[in-house]
């Protein structure tokens, strides 16, 4: 039972969080540390910052 | 025919279908049938359910199968491409809510409020067939040729497979739908607020709410989107709780009250202002505030529908569907096709669908669920929108929308003529449902968010009744509204800003440097001047604005609708599955006579701006001066729009034609070569990349 209450709040703040164009943050630690080991990892606030941007640029949209 | 790759299903779950389809099928026979005697709105709301079901299991199944051939085992562009930020392979459930929060928008909201006029059963069959065999199959279709060309856009995928002049002819299509968006939800929120000190007040407030959000997201908790939207919740209720106080109080109500020439103003001075701030300070708190209000809402109304369970006062057909209708002119055909484009077609998702979603998803086999499903949904929420408007008293719809040229401007004038209509309604049931839901005058507030929001504030009234609980929930519908429109309108004026930028640098290179700070300006000016125009336009037009700008958005609309599935009809040909040129094919056709009939009834005709700017210049001739315009220059102004608006209505003919062209020429050439020709990027397994 905690189980499931714990992945339905990961799921729900995962989404919410996407919604709003911020990525899964642990995600983007893991593949950096395992893909490229020799950049430096940003911390939640400087990754935050660069995807608060990012949303706005170039020609994503949303609907009417 | 398509046996073969699916398997074989068990006898409960056969059992199961025939079940759903008996109970859809009574549901939507009471819906259509039953006349004379009105109906609950869960008989309505229950046949949805069951299309959309069998929708999805059936029809979106055949199109994954057999016309898309989707494929599990392919590895996907978020595998392929994994970056950790932009492809990321994505739970399939974070992916649906992600893309549902996207797609879904004021429209679904706006355009089944419009066509109720013409009775619920119209806009019900088109949403509910609208969306299973054009809306959801476009949206599905563009996602799964995304998902083979590594998520690539839909102007981009236009490029590659139809050449570089069709790609850069629908991007001229986007930027004119855009300006066209923006300044139709921007007048929605004009009539929204004229004259409303306290929805206006409660709307400035978002202003400083957002600034507050910015900064303590920015210096003292950054990153917290959850922790500061639930502080900004609270604040916005807190200022919508307050706004009584100003619109009843003397020296603040007038602070705040506004007409619609003004309003326009103001949104213009803004939108300019907001789209050149750091995005940090106001677009994105307030981006995620309405993200989440937006969801929100919606659940509430599907709440409130569910528990209140209205019965639909609006006759199933009313006599407006002959075109003399007063909230949008023309017949049935073809204005309900494009008066309802989100929640049965839009073209809008083809971006959306094209855009972050397929960089998403982990597999193939998550596709439907994701493009499909999520369009059914959207359909459900246009279904809920008609639900609460034909769930008004009709009299009171009708006194909401009607322009004030058509039923005058006073409760008295507006009760007489609305009753000629059929829908007897007395000045003091408008004047109380005017006092219920805390506003001056109900009267020709035309463009769907009112009437939804006195739809909504009833049936709320109906389960948490209280004493002025109902102005409450008004101005919290008004205000939800409102905030996701401002968004908009922030975030489609920094879009637009970017296309213009694409789009002039074809001419001349220098103005595509979007760091240059005069090309920024310079974009993001005529970006606002665009839409502004249209939006002004609409604030002193005769019939009220939504009247006139409406079905040129739903033209522009569905004809980009109409792009995307002409494109998916050639990449299908070239795939060489002939055979089912027709699931895209035929939804394809049916847009473009659509658009091109009310294009052609928007140029010539009883009906068209061609004619409404010959009567206000046969007029000026004559030296007379006809409502609302108050003097020469004014009546100039509004034959002068007309014939703007009529250019743009060739223009949108001349772009769907030329797109017609050039899909045909490249479905000749594919149908010719007898091998494969789109430019699908090559299996690689999913196996040998996770592995």
């Amino acid at each position: 039972m905690n189980a499931t209450l714990q992945s339905v709040r990961k799921w729900a703040v995962q989404t919410a969080r996407l919604c709003c164009g911020v990525p899964d943050y642990d995600v983007y630690v893991k593949h950096l540390r395992e893909h490229h080991p020799e950049r430096k990892v940003p911390s939640y606030k400087e990754f935050f910052r660069e995807r608060q941007e990012a949303r706005y640029k170039g020609t994503g949209g949303r609907c009417c | 025919m398509h046996a073969a790759v699916m398997p074989k299903p068990s006898p409960a779950s056969k059992i199961l279908w025939v079940a759903i389809a008996i109970v859809g099928a009574f549901c939507l026979g009471v819906v259509a049938l039953r006349r004379g005697e009105p109906i609950n709105a869960i008989w309505l709301v229950a046949a949805s359910i069951a299309i959309f079901v069998i929708g999805y299991r059936f029809y979106g199944k055949f199109v994954e199968h057999s016309v898309l051939k989707l494929d599990p085992t392919r590895a996907p562009p978020s595998v392929l491409r994994n970056d950790g930020l932009d492809y990321v392979p994505t739970d399939k459930w974070v992916v649906f809510g992600h893309h549902f929060a996207a797609i879904a928008g004021a429209g679904p909201l706006v355009g089944p409020v419009l066509a109720a006029q013409m009775g619920y059963l119209p806009g019900t069959i088109w949403i509910l067939f609208g969306v299973v065999f054009a809306g959801a199959v476009q949206d599905f279709m563009i996602l799964g040729l995304s998902l083979r060309r590594d998520g690539r856009s839909l102007g981009h995928m236009l490029r590659e497979e139809l050449g570089p002049l069709p790609g850069i002819v629908a991007m001229v299509g986007v930027l004119v739908l855009m300006m066209i968006v923006l300044a139709v939800l921007a007048l929605v929120v004009v009539k929204a607020l004229t004259h409303s000190p306290w929805g206006t007040f409660t709307v400035a407030c978002t202003i400083p709410i957002a600034f507050l959000m910015g900064g303590y997201m920015r210096w003292f908790r950054p990153g917290r989107i959850l922790e500061v939207s639930i502080i900004g919740l609270v604040l916005l209720l807190a200022s919508i709780w307050f706004g009584k106080n100003v619109a009843d109080s003397a020296t603040l109500a007038p602070l705040f009250d506004f007409d619609a020439k003004a309003l326009a103003w103001l949104l213009i001075a803004y939108g300019s202002c907001a789209s050149v701030l750091p995005v940090w300070l106001l677009l994105a708190p307030r981006d995620y505030l309405s993200t989440f209000l937006k969801i929100g809402t919606i659940a509430l109304l599907a709440l409130a529908i569910f528990l209140a369970a209205p019965t639909l006062q609006m006759p199933a057909v009313t006599k407006f569907i002959d075109g003399t209708g007063p909230v949008f002119a023309g017949d049935l055909f073809p204005f309900l096709f494009i008066t309802i484009a989100c929640g049965a077609v839009s073209g809008w998702h083809s971006i959306i669908a094209s855009g972050t979603t397929p960089k998403l998803l982990a597999n193939e086999g998550q596709a439907r669920m994701v493009g499909y499903g999520g369009m059914l949904m959207e359909a459900f929420v246009a279904i809920m929108a008609l639900v609460a408007a034909a769930s008004l008293h009709p009299g009171v719809y009708f006194a909401m929308n009607s322009p004030g040229a058509i039923i005058g401007t006073t409760v008295q004038e507006a009760a007489t003529t609305i009753s000629q209509w059929g829908f007897v309604v007395t000045p003091d049931e408008l004047l109380q449902t005017a006092k219920d839901i805390g506003e001056g005058s109900i009267l020709s507030r035309a463009g769907g968010a009112p009437t939804l929001a006195v739809g909504m504030a009833q049936l709320l009234h109906n389960i948490l009744p209280g004493g002025g609980m109902m102005a409450f929930w008004y101005h919290y519908a008004i205000l939800f509204e409102a905030l996701f429109i401002l968004t908009t309108v922030d975030a489609g004026t920094r879009v637009g800003r970017f296309m213009i930028q694409e789009i002039s640098g074809l001419i001349y290179k220098p103005l595509q440097a979007t760091e240059s700070w005069t090309g920024n300006l310079l974009a993001t000016a005529i970006c606002v001047a665009l839409w502004g125009y249209f939006l002004y336009q609409g604030a002193v037009d005769p019939l009220g604005g939504i009247n006139t700008l409406w079905p040129l958005f739903g033209i522009a609309n569905q004809m980009l609708a109409a792009i995307a599935l002409m494109l998916a009809t050639v990449v299908v040909v070239k795939l060489k599955r002939e055979r089912y040129v027709w699931v895209p094919g035929i939804p394809a056709l049916w847009l473009i006579v659509c658009t091109l009939t009310a294009g052609w009834e928007k140029l010539s005709g009883p009906i068209s701006f061609t004619a409404a700017a010959n009567k206000y210049s046969a007029a000026m001739q004559q030296g007379q001066l006809l409502a609302p315009a108050k003097n020469a220059a004014e009546m100039q102004r509004i034959v002068t729009n007309n014939y703007v608006d009529m250019a743009l209505t060739g223009l949108f003919m001349a772009l769907i034609v030329a797109m017609v062209l050039f899909c045909l020429r490249a479905l000749v050439k594919a149908w010719q070569t007898n091998h494969p020709t789109a430019h699908e990027e090559p299996y690689v397994a999913l196996g040998s990349v996770t592995g």
